[in-house]
Formats: C-alpha cells, structure tokens, sequence
C-alpha cells in the first residue's frame, strides 16, 4: 500500500498565458490516440443575477447553438463526425465546455471551441428553443421524479442567506422563460471574456504543435476587461436552521443535513480533514454511520455524506458539507439527527483510529487514481482544479496530502461539525397533496 | 467590434460577427487506428474463464465477474436480489465489517449486482492489493454465509428500496414496457415486489448461492497493472474452492419484438410523459450488424441524429431523445425514447413515428451515414481509454459470444458498410409496424390527442 501511493503518477504540465489574458493548460500524455480540449470559464450559478435563476446553464445550452462559422447543429455534428464526444455543464463557480476526440481531431477540436469563445450565435430562435429544453430538463430531473434536487437545490437555501449562495441553479420556469436575448449579450461580455477563461488540452499531442495551434485559433479573440470576481462570503448559521419539503412523489421520508466547510484555498488541510470526516461517517460498511444507523439502530435504509455540494474540491467558498439519509416513516427524523449527533460527537472526543483513516486513504488514492485514467476525468479536473485554486497538480498530489492529515484533524473536523451551525433538511412525503408536485 | 449599446455591452449580433468574417474549418490529420490490447484468455479447471489485460496506466486493477444466473422460477426475481444485497455480508471467516476493511486496506471495493441474465461481482483495487482482493472474492464464493441477522436486515432494506425505485417514472415505464414486449418470459422479471422478497428465507438464499453461483460458464476480466500470464495462475490457485460439476445457467432466449399498439399507462398528475417504443434488433453478431449500428445512429444513436435534431433541437419537446440496441445473448431489441412535457406528448410520438418512418423511405445520405460511422469508430477507441472501460468492454463482450478480435475488427466492418447496406436495413428494422411500447402519462391530459393518432390503446384498469 505505501509503495502504491509514491508510484501515483505526476501529469506532466505546462502553462502559459495569450496575450489576450487566456490562460492555457497543456498536459501531455501519449498513453492512448485520443486528446481532449476543455473550455472552464470564471462563471457558474453563484454569479447569477437575481431574477435570473438558471441562467448560467441556461446560457451553457446557448454555446451549443452556434457561432460565427458554424451553423445551428454544426459544432454537435463536427465534433461526433470526427469520432469524439462532447458535454458542458454548470457549477457553483465555473462552467465547462469539452470534448474527447481521436487524436486526428485536435485542431478540429480548438477551432470549434475558439470559434463559439469567439463569437457565439445568438438569436431569439435559439434561445425559446433551449428554454423548452432546459424546462424539459428540470422536468426530467426535479419536477417529475420523487426527492427532485434533493439535496442540491432544495439544502442550499436552508443553510444560506445571501442569493449567490441559496438560489437554485436549475432556475424557476418563471425565471427561465423571461431571459431575453439582451441577457445573454450582456452575460457573454462580462463573463466570457478570454481572461476569465482556461483552456486545458490532454493527451496524446505533441506540446509544441499543440502550443502552435491553440494561439492559431484563440490568439486573437480582442481582450475584454475581466470582471472582478466577488465574494460570496457570508457569515454560518449560528444555530440549527429547520426546514420541512413536501415531496408528493416520495414515498419514504428523507433528511439532508448542512454544514459549512473550509476554505479549500485559504486552509486546505482543514478541507481535505473533512473530506476524510465525510468518509469515516458513511463510505462503506465499516463507516461510523453505516454501522449504527444502518445496521446496528436499523434506522436508516441509506446514508452517505459528501464534502462538497456537487462533490469534493468542486468549488470556491462558501460550499457545503452534506449528510443525507432515507428512512422508514416509522423512523422520526429526530431519532436519526440524534445517532449522527452522537456519532458525530464520539468522533470529536475520539477521532477515527490511525487503521481505519488509513483505510479510507487507501480507498481515497483508488478513486483518484480511477479519475486519472479516464481522459475526460483527468483532463477536467486538471482544469478545474487550475481555474478554482490555481493548482493543477492538486490532482496528483491529494493522495499524499490525505495520507497526510493525522486523526486529531479528522476529530477536530468532527467537533466542528458537532458544535457548529447547520441546516436540516426533512423531505416530508405527501402524496395526497398533489398539487405541489405539478407547479 | 468595438461598437456597445447604451447598456454598455455589445448586442447578440454584434457578438455573433466579426470583422474577419467566418472561417474555415480544420481538416482531420491522418487518422491512426484504435489498437486493442492483447488479452490473455484462459480456463482454468473449474471451467471459469480468465481474461487478463496488461494496462498499467495507473497503478489500479479491476474486476468483473459475471455468472449466468437465470432461472424461469417466478420466485427467482426475489431469491436473487436480495442474495446479492447480502452476499457480502459475512462468510464463515469474515463478518460484513472486517470484509469491508479488508479491501479497503488495499483501496479495493467490491459490489454484486444481478439483473434477469446474470450476476455481476465488480470491483477495483490498488494494484498490490489484488491478491488481497482475490482471496476475498474467493471467500465470500466459496463461503458467503447470509448470517440471519444480516439477511433480515437486508431484507427490510430491500423492501424499503424498492418502494423508493418503483416510484420512479423511469421504472414505472420500463416495468410497464418489459410486460408490453415480453410478456411472462423471465427477462421481463426486473424488480421483484416487496412480499416476494418478505417471502425469501436464509435457506433459500444458501441453497441458490451454492446451487447458482458457479464457475463453469462464468466469466473473470482482469484489467490494470499486472502481469496477465501470471495473474491466471493467481486466480487459479486463489479460487481453487470454488467449484461445481455443472455450469452456470444461461437465460432462454426472449422472443423477438413484435410490432403492436403502444400501451397508455396512467400516472395521475405527472408533468412530464415517458414514451418508449421497441422493435426487434439483432446480436452484434449478425453479419448485418454493422450496417444496423449505423441506421440506428442516425435515427437517434447519438446527438446528431435525426430524432435529437427533430425533437430536441428543432421542437424543444425533450431533452433527451435516443434509440439503442440492448443485447441478448443471441439477439437483440431497439429501443426508442424520450421524455415530453405532457403538453407535447402526443406532438412528440408523432413525430418519432414520423422519424422511423422516414428512415426506411428517405434513407440516411453519404454523410449521414459517413458521420455515424466515425462516431462509432471514435468513440470506440474512447471507451476503451481506461481499465474500467476496458474491462466492462471485453465482459459484455464475452457473455455475447464474441472476443478481442471482434473488437479488433470491428472498425474494418464498420468501414466496409454501404450506404445501401444501411438503407436496407433501415427499411426492414425501423418501420414504425415494427414497433411496440408505453406511453407513461396522465392520461387525462394526454389520452385524448393520443388516442387521435391511432395505434394506442389502454389503460388497462387496475
């Protein structure tokens, strides 16, 4: 085990700069004939303005309807009929655009991202026709299913106060529906501006060629000022904050809890001892909250706890540690709180022992390692991980780093947690309310 | 370019143009093939086959294990969902928790998973941990004990999980759709009901681990860092225990799809509608299997297909649309789907009929066809860019009949392929009579506009 971790192979990087303030990412790796190119810009649905939930991603479906040389449908077609695949997707601070192609592909692959950075088409006809999709979307994945955004967009805004930080991302319809065209205009020049964006190309290429191709297509998009990016600070909560949702689709009562976590740039130690805290509760079935609330108490059908509202060093602060839970209706959320609370709270005073972290470590490098040998994977977190805290290489470095943190930090994340404020979740089922489940 | 409007920024169309004017797009460099990793494939003497592949990309191996485990029982559904739910619950040596902390030790997981063909043992571990992993794997095949206390705890969960999924409008419609295609025949059995899985006992689940949770027939991929001539011995030696003198049963082979009315089921309330039709396909392989590969991609394999472009990108009625084959052992079925609004849902299966359709009788041109065929080609090689993808590749694979050197091939065939090859079996596979299916809906809100089409029928009371 301990050899394994010091074979974790290092991504060779380089890093430059345009003159036109794009920064660029080039991490080189000729294991397989097949390179990816990803576009991270400084956006996501934290920057939203108010009365514009869902826009962030709304506009991503936008960057997919064309740009200057390439008509409606083209990019989706260039990209597939060159043999690769292709997705966007928007988070709290960044949205990504990206694609993974045979290597023959690579300068297809850049000019098609420079031309929408460039000069995206957009127009009235575009924009109705995303918002119908988008609709569909949220649908898909809230509106019609049972426990929908359960717990992305439903705990953010019981643990918050500020719009950036409580808002649902996916948008309201009536939000959605109001975007106009000038919207979009002004949202693309504040914040698709190349300084505010990082292109980050893997795989099989030579560095070289790649450097020369990447100014070919991007070197002259005009600078534009960069926006100044806010904070989103805000205070916690002092205490506990309740709040009770009416899922007309569930069919057994759920709970979600809330905490703050800290500051991945400012104190990364301290974030990555509650990303171990999030695994000693609930990854596997030797987990704290495993044992005791799922097989020893038998309260709980599922539990698991995340650090990171869409997943580990995903975004900037504030973000949100999560612990979610389904039970039985006979199970009164309260019983539930009260076992993790004393779970949590034996580990305060205890902390795990140095065993079992270093199981959770050993399980931790795994799931690294599996994210870099997809090219998708490790291309973008390389570039996500640049753009949120400047560190690529955070990438190759986090299983010694975690192999790093000692229990007394894991128990100090703990007590935090226990001593701290926090939101709760409960996901009341209420089938006889229909109504509440059509909007 | 430089030109803003009174609020400060430039307006769409200014954005949208630039002084250059639009620019021509790159060509494709030469284009190398997708080379397929060579594959140590054996037998050893419990009649399990091995495959091993070195790809030391990371210092990772994975695992998949697949048992053929069907059965025509109704009761089987039940047995065999919850002996996997409990199977890695404790062995004669181990409890649940000191299994679980033994992989993890070696960064290792193991998950079990059954549907009506198989049984799936998945797992991944650093790379010096798979002796470890093996040997625990070795245990729970040979000596999974289904401890009472577990097995009733499993069972409760299980119970209380399926009342979570078959809440699930996705479910719902893929339930409803199995009895449309498939009737009674054991393929269609995917989830068992709670007072079935209330009914099984710890006996039965021992009786059908020693009885069906065999070698003979069943299939281990070994991909990642490692030696693969060795690691066969590995496997051997390590799952020497485990043994039986008859295979693994495979599951009879469905009948084919057969066109027929689409079944409305009604879900009161629902905003959104699941449409799923399906029509007989064919097995990968069929010598006009490439030439179906591609008519199916056109028609909605992947986004630049012709339904995604309709019903997506021109109608805004969905947001995803697709057709896909599901394979069987020797055969195959389509399937088509998307999900619309409840307003648009009649306007949505209008327009996929409209879409098979048009299929045969407007065939996919040059470039459509051209198209289709990178993708698969491309994305292919893509899928095969890491030991996870790898290893489930080759698994499919193998339980279809087929090996490494149809994959090697594949690309050739699929290059070969006619654009007449491909309108012909457009026109004998996609013809909308082909097809049959559900339409999960409120059908108060919907029933009227479908019913108006034709070829709907239902709901049936309950």
């Amino acid at each position: 085990m301990s050899t394994a971790l010091t074979k974790a192979p290092t991504p060779e990087l380089h890093r430059l700069t345009l003159p036109n303030g794009l920064r660029v990412l080039l991490a080189p790796d000729r294991a397989s004939p097949v390179v990816g190119v990803a576009v991270h810009v400084d956006v996501g649905f934290r920057s939203e303005p108010v009365g514009r939930t869902g826009f962030a991603h709304l506009f991503e479906h936008l960057m997919f309807q064309g740009s200057e040389s390439l008509e409606k449908l083209a990019h989706f077609r260039h990209v597939q009929g060159s043999g690769g695949t292709f997705n966007g997707s928007t988070h709290q601070d960044y949205t990504d655009y990206f694609e993974v192609l045979p290597t023959a592909a690579l300068e297809r692959a850049l000019f098609l991202e420079a031309d929408r950075l460039r000069a995206p088409r957009l127009t009235e006809e575009n924009l109705r026709n995303q918002i119908d999709v988008v609709k569909e979307e949220i649908r898909l994945n809230v509106l019609n299913r049972p426990y929908g955004g359960f717990p992305w967009i439903l705990l953010p805004p019981v643990l918050y106060d500020t719009f950036p930080n409580a808002h649902n991302g996916y948008g309201d319809f009536t939000d959605l529906e109001q975007a106009s065209l000038d919207d979009a205009a002004a949202f693309f020049d504040t914040y698709y501006a190349p300084g505010n964006a990082l292109v980050t190309v893997a795989g099989d290429f030579e560095t070289d060629d790649a450097l020369a191709m990447v100014d070919k297509h991007f070197g002259d998009i005009p600078a534009r000022p960069t926006p100044i990016r806010p904070s989103f600070a805000e205070p916690p909560p002092p205490g506990e904050r309740r709040h009770t949702e009416p899922d007309a689709l569930a069919p057994l009562p759920a709970l979600a809890l809330g905490y703050r976590v800290a500051d991945p740039t400012a104190d990364l130690d301290s974030y990555l001892a509650q990303t171990l805290l999030a695994s000693t509760l609930a990854d596997g079935e030797a987990s704290r909250l495993q044992q005791r609330l799922v097989h020893g108490d038998g309260i709980v059908t599922d539990i698991s706890a995340s650090c990171g509202l869409l997943g580990p060093l995903d975004a900037r602060d504030p973000d949100t540690f999560t612990i979610t839970a389904m039970h039985p209706p006979e199970v009164a959320a309260d019983q539930v709180l009260t076992a993790i609370d004393e779970e949590l709270g034996r580990l305060a005073t205890d902390g795990p022992d140095a065993a079992e972290l270093a199981r959770h470590t050993a399980r931790w490098s795994s799931a690294f390692y599996g994210e870099q040998d997809r090219l998708m994977h490790r291309m973008l977190a390389l570039g996500s991980r640049e753009l949120l805290y400047g560190r690529a290489e955070l990438v190759a470095e986090l299983p010694q780093r975690l192999a790093a943190v000692k229990p007394e930090q894991v128990a100090a994340a703990a007590a935090a947690a226990h001593e701290g404020g926090r939101a709760v979740l409960v996901i009341e089922p209420s089938a006889d309310n229909k109504a509440e489940a059509q909007q | 370019m430089t030109a803003t409007t009174t609020s400060g920024h430039r307006s769409a169309g200014q954005i949208g143009r630039t002084e250059a004017g639009p620019r021509p797009l790159p060509p494709l460099a030469t284009f190398l093939g997708a080379p397929v990793p060579d594959v140590v494939d054996a037998t050893v003497s419990s009649g399990l086959r091995v495959l091993a592949v070195r790809r030391p990309t990371v210092p990772m191996v994975e695992l998949r294990l697949r048992v053929p485990f069907a059965d025509s029982d109704p009761a089987h559904t039940a047995q065999a969902e919850l002996l996997s739910s409990a199977m890695l619950t404790g062995t004669q040596r181990r409890s649940r928790v000191e299994l679980d902390n033994e992989l993890a030790t070696v960064g290792a997981d193991l998950g079990v998973g059954v549907d009506p063909e198989r049984l799936g043992v998945y797992g991944s571990a650093l790379a010096d941990g798979l002796p470890t992993m093996l040997d625990v794997l070795a245990d729970v095949l040979t000596s999974a004990a289904y401890p009472p206390a577990e097995v009733d705890r499993e069972r409760e969960r299980l119970v209380e999980r399926i009342t979570v999924t078959r809440a699930q409008p996705r479910v719902i419609a893929r339930e409803a759709l199995q009895r449309r295609r498939y009737g009674d025949h054991p393929i269609s059995r995917e989830i068992p009901t709670g007072a079935e899985v209330e009914a099984v006992t710890q006996e039965q689940l021992r009786a059908l681990h020693a009885g069906a949770v065999v070698p003979a027939g069943s299939t281990l991929v070994l991909v990642g860092d490692l030696d693969p001539e060795a690691v066969i011995g590995q496997v051997e030696q390590a799952l020497q225990g485990w043994s039986t003198d008859h295979p693994a049963t495979e599951l009879d082979e469905p009948p084919l799809v057969r066109g027929d009315d689409l079944l409305l089921v009604h879900r009161p309330g629902a905003v959104q509608s699941q449409l799923r039709l399906s029509a007989a396909a064919m097995p990968r392989s069929d010598e006009r299997y490439p030439a179906f590969q591609l008519a199916n991609m056109v028609l909605g394999g992947y986004f630049s297909s012709r339904l995604v472009e309709n019903l997506r990108e021109d109608k805004g009625y969905t947001y995803s649309a697709y057709s896909a084959v599901e394979f069987m052992r020797n055969s195959g079925s389509l399937l088509v789907e998307a999900d619309t609004a409840t307003d648009v849902t009649a306007a949505a299966l209008w327009e996929m009929r409209y879409e098979l359709g048009r299929l045969g009788l407007v065939p996919p041109t040059t470039d459509e066809v051209d198209s289709a065929r990178r993708y698969a080609i491309g994305s292919l090689l893509i899928s095969l860019d890491s030991q996870a993808g790898l290893a489930g590749t080759l698994s499919a694979l193998t339980s279809a009949g087929l090996d490494v050197e149809w994959l090697r091939r594949h690309p050739e065939r699929l290059a070969a392929v006619t654009t007449e090859e491909v309108a012909a079996v457009a026109a004998e596979f996609f013809a909308p009579t082909a097809f049959t299916g559900v339409v999960v809906a409120d059908v108060d809100a919907t029933g009227e506009r479908l019913r108006a089409l034709g070829g709907v029928v239902g709901p049936e009371s309950s």
